[in-house]
Formats: structure tokens, sequence, C-alpha cells
């Protein structure tokens, strides 16, 4: 009696999250697998080439084929390495990328863990990557690594900073820390010009969150060859690559939630809430994801002085004054969400 | 100002992202699928060596050394004898591919349409010693592309 009072009370609870978990986590990894396909025949496209085309139709079993090569080859760790720290870099990396998708929502009501700071939790969370970048650097016990790893350190604080300041602009418009109510909260016209800008500086600064081009220094193929993860070979640097490009979706999702509605059908357009908000939430994710691979195809990379300077000199300042113009805004039209 | 102003609102980069755009959907494509597809060729084009026949199955090459002779890169190798009918012919065709540098100069100087370079290109070998090339192989391209052969050469004639 008592193990089938424990097994109602946490039993249930544990498999439906260990369930929700794996659903995410599998739909997550199908995802990063086919975005680096999107990313490849982007690519393509935008150089008038034709992108993967032989593995499956289309290319389309390229990213399986990919996988695989990169499971069935040999993990090299490099004498000079400090082995634990070498390996569980990779790990967390990719573990962090996958914890933050717990508060994400993707339609009313279908997130994992509905906590009150959810935006707090996934800035923390996305934040942390950080760490995984530097151990890779230091524990490589290579020149290029740690340049890359000292490199990927200071830019991703730097854009922190505004990316923050950013995400306090959104929450005084909308008065909530947890990421469905954002999304809820009513927005109305003149509020969006207001966020508009902001969202701009957002979209660049993922880029420099996730270490993408043209702010992917840290990896910086011309002149630092691999950046922090030049030692890596086979499943650990797969583990690099799948928390990468799920980081990237991630940031996407979390560009999704905060200003573009999250599940909501586009505009407001009410007639078209016959279609399930999660449509909604991935059009919108791949969008933003869709942003990523065209900028890489678009723009040359920044040279490290003028990521530090749009960092620190345009953006910083930027975000602060709007930060400060929004509050005075609300307050003078009396219009702050209680 | 205006520098300030355009580097604010963004307007170069925005462009730039639009021409890309642009690239990806309204400009056609200028690769090929190449194992399934594959581009024209000229029938100038010089490729993989081939010995040709007489429409009578006769073969051509008389043995004159001319090739051998006028090779930059060494890489024909040439022994004849006569043979029971009087006529003069090879007892040895060798071309070494992995010496040749597909100049053309062997085909000039053939005085009967003999040694040529056909089209074929995709002959790539996994070992060195298939490439070292004998007269029975050198034969047997010239029978497998005798009608693309003859016609490249036909269409070439009046060039010549």
């Amino acid at each position: 009696m008592d193990w089938m009072a424990l097994w109602q009370d946490y039993g249930i609870w544990t498999a439906w999250t260990l369930l929700y978990s794996l659903l995410i986590i599998v739909g997550v990894l199908l995802a990063v697998a086919y975005y680096t396909y999107a990313e490849r025949k982007v690519l393509g496209g935008m150089q008038r080439r034709q992108g993967p085309m032989t593995v499956g139709p289309f290319g389309l079993l390229q990213p399986i084929a990919d996988g695989l090569k990169l499971f069935s080859k040999e993990t090299i760790i490099p004498s000079g390495a400090h082995r634990v720290v070498f390996l569980l870099a990779p790990m967390m990396l990719f573990a962090l990328s996958l914890c933050a998708w717990v508060v994400i929502p993707f339609d009313k009501g279908w997130v994992l863990s509905n906590i009150n700071v959810g935006i707090l939790y996934l800035f923390a969370v996305s934040s942390m990557t950080v760490y995984g970048v530097i151990m890779a650097g230091w524990a490589s016990n290579s020149r290029y690594a740690f340049l890359g790893g000292l490199r990927s350190a200071s830019q991703m604080v730097s854009y922190e900073v505004s990316m923050g300041l950013i995400i306090v602009c959104v929450i005084l418009c909308t008065g909530s820390l947890n990421l469905q109510e954002i999304v809820l909260a009513p927005r109305p016209l003149w509020m969006q010009a207001l966020l508009f800008p902001m969202f701009i500086v957002f979209l660049i600064s993922i880029l420099a969150e996730t270490n993408r081009a043209p702010f992917d220094l840290p990896e910086g193929e011309s002149e630092i060859t691999g950046g922090f993860m030049v030692e890596y070979s086979a499943m650990a640097f797969a583990l690099f690559f799948l928390g990468e490009y799920s980081a990237m979706i991630l940031m996407s999702a979390m560009t999704t939630t905060l200003f573009l509605g999250g599940w909501l059908p586009p505009f407001g357009m009410e007639f078209l809430d016959f279609v399930p908000g999660i449509v909604w939430f991935a059009m919108k994710t791949a969008l933003v994801m869709f942003f990523f691979l065209w900028s890489r195809a678009t723009l040359p990379r920044f040279r490290y002085d003028q990521l530090m300077r749009l960092g620190w000199k345009v953006f910083l300042p930027l975000t602060l004054v709007w930060v400060v113009m929004t509050a005075f805004i609300l307050l003078s039209f009396d219009a702050l969400p209680s | 100002m205006d520098a300030l102003a355009r580097s604010f609102f963004l307007t170069e980069i925005v462009k730039g992202f639009l021409l890309t755009l642009k690239y990806m959907f309204f400009v056609p494509r200028v690769t090929i699928n190449y194992p399934y597809e594959k581009g024209p060729i000229s029938p100038r084009f010089r490729g993989e060596h081939a010995l040709r026949r007489y429409p009578n199955g006769e073969e051509r090459c008389i043995a004159c050394k001319l090739c051998e002779a006028i090779c930059p890169a060494l890489a024909i190798t040439i022994d004849a004898e006569e043979r029971e009918d009087g006529s003069r012919r090879t007892t040895r065709y060798d071309i070494d591919m992995t010496k040749c540098i597909y100049c053309g100069l062997c085909q000039e100087a053939c005085p009967v349409d003999a040694i040529v370079e056909g089209p074929n290109f995709e002959f790539a070998t996994e070992t060195r010693e298939e490439l070292f090339y004998n007269k029975e192989k050198l034969l047997d391209n010239g029978d497998r592309w005798e009608a693309q052969l003859a016609a490249n050469i036909a269409a070439d004639a009046p060039y010549r």
C-alpha cells in the first residue's frame, strides 16, 4: 500500500517528466540534424551551388551519414591534454544547451517546467555555455584552442550585457518573468514599435552569443584554425557541434518567445487560430534559424576589435538608453503592466 | 552625418542580405549534379588514349614511331616488327598514363589517325599498375569509343 501511494505521489510525475524530456531531446536532436542539412542547402543556394545531393533523395540522408561517420571514428585525446576536463567540456556544452529547453513554451501549456523566473533561467543556462568553451580551450593544451577559448569568453560576456538589458526592456513591457505570460501579454502597436530596435539588436547579439558568423572568431578557421575545438575529434567533436546547433535553435526559440509572439498566430490574426500553436511556434523559430544561415552566407567575419567596439560602444549604450526610455514612456503613459 | 545614419539604419547590411536572398531564389545554379549530369565536352577534348582500327578491322598504326619521338613526357614506348604478310606493325605499344600530360602531340603527329585522345576522362584506377596501358588495352579503348572518336574527328576536320 505504501508503495502504491509513493507511486501515485511521485512515480507518475517522474514518468511523465521523463517521457516529455525524451520527446524534447529527440525533437531537438532531429532538428539539429536537419538544421545542418538546411545550412548546407541554404549556403549552397546563396552561392549558386546545389548543396548535398547524393545521399538519399535530394541528399536528405546526409546528416544521418555524417552522424554515423562521427560515431564510428576514434576519439583522439592529445597527450598534453587534461583528460577529465577535456572530455567534460563537450558534454557540459551539450547538456547545457539541452537543459534550457525545459522552460520554452511550445504551445499554450506545453512547457515542461512552468517556472516563474523562466527567462532568468534561460538566460543563466545559455550564459553558462561559455564555461564549456573555456574548459575545452584550456584542457586542450594547445595555443590555438586557448586563444579560441579566450576569445569566446570575452565575446560572450560582452554580448550578454546588452542581451540582458534587452530582456529588461521586454520584461518592462510585459510585466512578467514567466515565458508563457510574456507571450500572452497584450502588445499594442506602439509597444511593438518601441521594441523593434531591440529586436534587431537582439538578433545581432544572439549571433555573437552562439559564436556564429559574422562573429565566429572563437572558431576563426582562417587565423586560429578551429579555435577551441581544434583538438577534438569524433564523438567529442560531434557533441560540440550538436551543442552549438541546439544553442542556435534555442536562441531562435527564445527570440520567438520574447519578440515574435511564441505560439500565437502572426500579427494577431485570430481567424488563424485553428492552426495548432506549435506549428506557428515552429515556423517562427525556423524563420529566425534561417536568419542565422542567411547572415553566415552574407557577412564576412568581424575583426576582433570591431566586435568589441560593437558590443561595448554601440550596443551597450544603445540598449541602456532604450531601457531608460522604455521605462520613461511606460511610466508617463501610465502603461506599466501591474 | 550621412555615414552615421547609414550605419545606424544598417542600409548596406540590408542590401547585402537582399542580394544573397536574390541569389538563393532567383539566380540559376551554376553547378551540376556530376556523376548523374555531365557538362558538354568539345570534340577537341583530350582525354583517355585509344588506338583506332580501319573499318575492315585492320589496325591503323604503322609503327612509324612519330608519336614516340614527339612525346614530351616520354610516355610512349613502341617496338615494331615485320608481320608475315610483309607489313610493318607494332609488337608493343605502351603508354604510361602516369607520365602522360595530355598535350595531344601524339595525335597531331600521327599520319594515319591511329593514336587519338578520346572524350573519356573517367578512367581513374585503384592501383598505379593499371595506368600502364599496353597495346591490347589501347585497341580495346579504340573499339569501345570508335563511334564517338570518328564523329569528333569529322567535326574537327574543317579546321585542320
